[in-house]
């Protein structure tokens, strides 16, 4: 039994075991169709042309984790950022962690999705919100279908919260091989600010696949800053489908840092609703070895006076791939209309690659759209140059790499996260640099 | 301190030394002068350890050590340091991180801890201010945007930082004006010592009227064709470099 059945099989099991409200079955009878009638995504899809899932298909996973894990926090500290006060939702294969996590109702609601999908006094924002982002694509109605677990965060309105908000997704590995669908819903309100660091991390060398779904809404004059750390093992793979919903003048931004992993897909996709909207998507992926990574971005303008920046940065070495699809569409009514894009990368092998494409498609006359993709080597002339004054090759590669790395590294609006990035860059090029760029 | 013996040179099969003899002992200034292709970029950029160039015969001796099999860090831990013709631009890394990593790598080979930071800044203000050079442009990325006597100031202030014992000077003259000449040149006095040695590749010979040289040599064709004292540069700025091609080919 492929993939596909045994998850279309198990849907009525999984459907009888969760207590849910009958708007959330609706909505799951219905995913479940859609993803039967779809299948997994093929090379013979536009969208997927670069990157075949069939290699991290043919496993043959654990769609429900039959036991419970524990973990200690000494075990897994290092995965957290640990020298700030944050929020934590912790899962640990798929299961809520209340021994690791940190969550609260005071004001706000950072809690878990089960409580949100079961108790009645989420059931409105679950009717206004759940589903209400995400596209009916085959890999995010799969996840739809199965959602039962993940981060839940509401922020009401005037709300600044201080303290970021860290989801991490740890798998054991005590199955021989397991797939994760965690599920995440964010809503924030009217003028409240919201910083969220999300991480999916395997402590095992069994294979995992997880298919995660984010839904952000930013209300009015909302400002939401979301970071990802892709920096898995070699085993674990992850498809990252997240849509950001946005209202007038707000400001939104997802961060993504792929430094690890077997095989990684973001899926990310913006809709402005309103005018003056900021919408920010950066990124920067080191990789190696066999790794593959693949940005999937979308960008939908569909009011006048908006703007959204789009800087991804890749440095790919060995027999590293990479892609790189960034779509931009303009209504016709989203005058004034300010997008860029830039896609920068540099091959550090001959047998690494990328493959990227700019997709513009612009209905209204009066906008500034911009977009350049470049691919280079690391500049030689400048190794030499570095390197003649004293800094050892590998050294000078790395500042050239951070050098050209920095614009999206200096975005980052928690120093502590910045911080971290930064030595996970170092650890990963096996330098010590002993400044913060 | 550098002794150089029948060294050939090549780039990609191209002979471009053919055979160079030069020796430069300490609190020597020498300067190579020569027309346009001769040879004298490739010699500076051999010295220091540029990998495009294949050193075909003969070898680099410095301080009695062949340092042919060194790679450009390695030679400039022993001290060799080349101001370059043309100064790389480096976006994003600014003038004192990449001073800092610089001397703290060379400090890491000699097996020493790192520069403490207030050291670090004492030395960078004192060499910033011979220079001449505004703290703010330290700040700034390495050579971007730098005018061309910005440029070659920045690399004289590196080698302050760096104290080397054989500054190899390549055109350091050339797109400066006569006060950025002056501040050049006066900062490279000031780091003068009977211990180290300065090779000055240059064009013409206005730089030689600030930094004095104790011996000319001509680079022409791959090859050193004479060697004299300082009035040798006068002559070649009189008579140019025919007389010298004459000779040569004669």
């Amino acid at each position: 039994m492929d993939l596909k059945e045994k998850l279309v099989s198990s849907f009525l099991a999984f459907e009888n075991r969760v207590d849910i409200d009958s708007y959330v079955h609706d909505v799951r009878s219905e995913a479940i169709k859609t993803f039967e009638e779809k299948g997994f995504p093929s090379k013979k899809e536009e969208a997927w042309k670069y990157t075949s899932l069939n290699s991290i298909l043919k496993e043959d996973y654990s769609v429900f984790p039959k036991q419970e894990n524990a973990l200690e926090y000494p075990q897994v500290k290092k995965y957290f950022i640990h020298d700030i006060d944050t929020y934590k939702i912790i899962f640990i294969d798929g299961k809520y962690s209340s021994h690791l996590s940190q969550t609260t109702h005071d004001g706000i609601d950072v809690c878990l999705m089960s409580a949100a999908l079961s108790k009645p006094k989420y059931q409105l924002v679950i009717e206004n919100y759940f589903n209400k982002a995400a596209e009916k694509d085959s890999l995010s109605s799969l996840n739809t279908a199965f959602s039962s677990e993940g981060a839940y965060i509401h922020i009401p309105k005037n709300k600044i919260v201080e303290k970021p908000i860290q989801i991490i997704h740890f798998s054991t590995g005590n199955e021989s091989a397991t797939m994760l669908q965690p599920r995440n819903l964010v809503v924030v309100g009217e003028n409240s600010h919201v910083q969220i660091i999300e991480r999916h991390q395997s402590l095992t060398s069994n294979p995992v696949l997880t298919n995660s779904v984010t839904e952000i809404f930013a209300s009015k004059r909302a400002i939401v800053d979301y970071y990802k750390i892709q920096n898995d093992n070699e085993n674990a793979s992850l498809i990252d489908n997240t849509f950001v919903k946005q209202s007038r003048e707000s400001f939104a931004s997802v961060h993504t840092f792929s430094f690890g992993g077997k095989l990684i897909r973001n899926n990310l996709n913006f809709y402005q609703n309103g005018e003056r909207i900021d919408s920010t998507l950066k990124g920067i992926t080191i990789i190696g070895e066999k790794q593959h990574v693949d940005h999937n971005t979308l960008v939908h303008h569909i009011e006048p006076n908006c703007e959204s920046h789009q800087d991804y940065k890749g440095i790919f070495s060995d027999r590293s791939t990479g892609v790189f699809n960034g779509k931009v569409v303009v209504e016709k009514e989203a005058q004034k209309t300010n997008a860029f894009q830039a896609n920068n990368n540099i091959l550090i092998s001959d047998k690494a690659s990328i493959n990227t494409k700019p997709q513009l498609e612009i209905f209204a006359d009066d906008v500034k759209c911009s977009h350049g993709c470049t691919i280079g080597q690391l500049d030689e002339s400048a190794m030499f140059y570095m390197r003649s004054r004293g800094i050892p090759e590998k050294e000078a590669k790395a500042l050239l790499m951070f050098a050209f790395s920095n614009n999206v590294l200096s975005s980052v609006k928690i120093p502590e996260l910045k911080q971290r990035i930064t030595k996970i860059i170092a650890n990963k090029l096996g330098v010590n640099i002993g400044f913060d760029l | 301190m550098l002794k150089i013996n029948n060294l050939h040179a090549s780039v990609e099969d191209k002979s471009i030394l053919k055979g160079i003899n030069l020796e430069v002992k300490p609190g020597e200034v020498h300067a190579i002068m020569g027309p346009n292709g001769s040879g004298k970029s490739t010699l500076a950029s051999v010295v220091a350890g540029k990998e495009e160039y294949e050193v075909t015969e003969g070898n680099i001796i410095f301080e009695g050590e062949d340092i042919e099999e060194l790679a450009a860090e390695e030679r400039a831990h022993k001290g060799v340091f080349l101001s370059f013709q043309y100064p790389v631009e480096i976006p994003g890394v600014s003038v004192t991180n990449f001073m800092k990593t610089a001397i703290n790598e060379t400090r890491k080979a000699k097996g020493l801890e790192d520069m403490p930071a207030k050291d670090m800044l004492k030395l960078i203000r004192e060499k910033s201010e011979l220079l001449e050079i505004d703290r703010k442009f330290l700040s700034r990325s390495l050579n971007e945007g730098f005018s061309g006597g910005e440029k070659k100031r920045n690399e004289i202030f590196q080698m302050a930082m760096l104290e080397p014992k054989l500054a190899i000077l390549d055109e350091t003259d050339s797109g400066l004006d006569i006060d950025a000449l002056r501040i050049v040149a006066n900062g490279v006095n000031k780091l003068k010592s009977k211990d180290n040695a300065v090779v000055v590749i240059t064009h013409y010979q206005r730089l030689l009227d600030y930094i004095v040289p104790d011996f000319v040599h001509v680079l022409y064709n791959g090859r050193i064709v004479k060697s004299g004292g300082k009035e040798l540069a006068h002559q070649l700025e009189e008579k140019g470099y025919d007389w010298i091609k004459e000779e040569v080919n004669a």
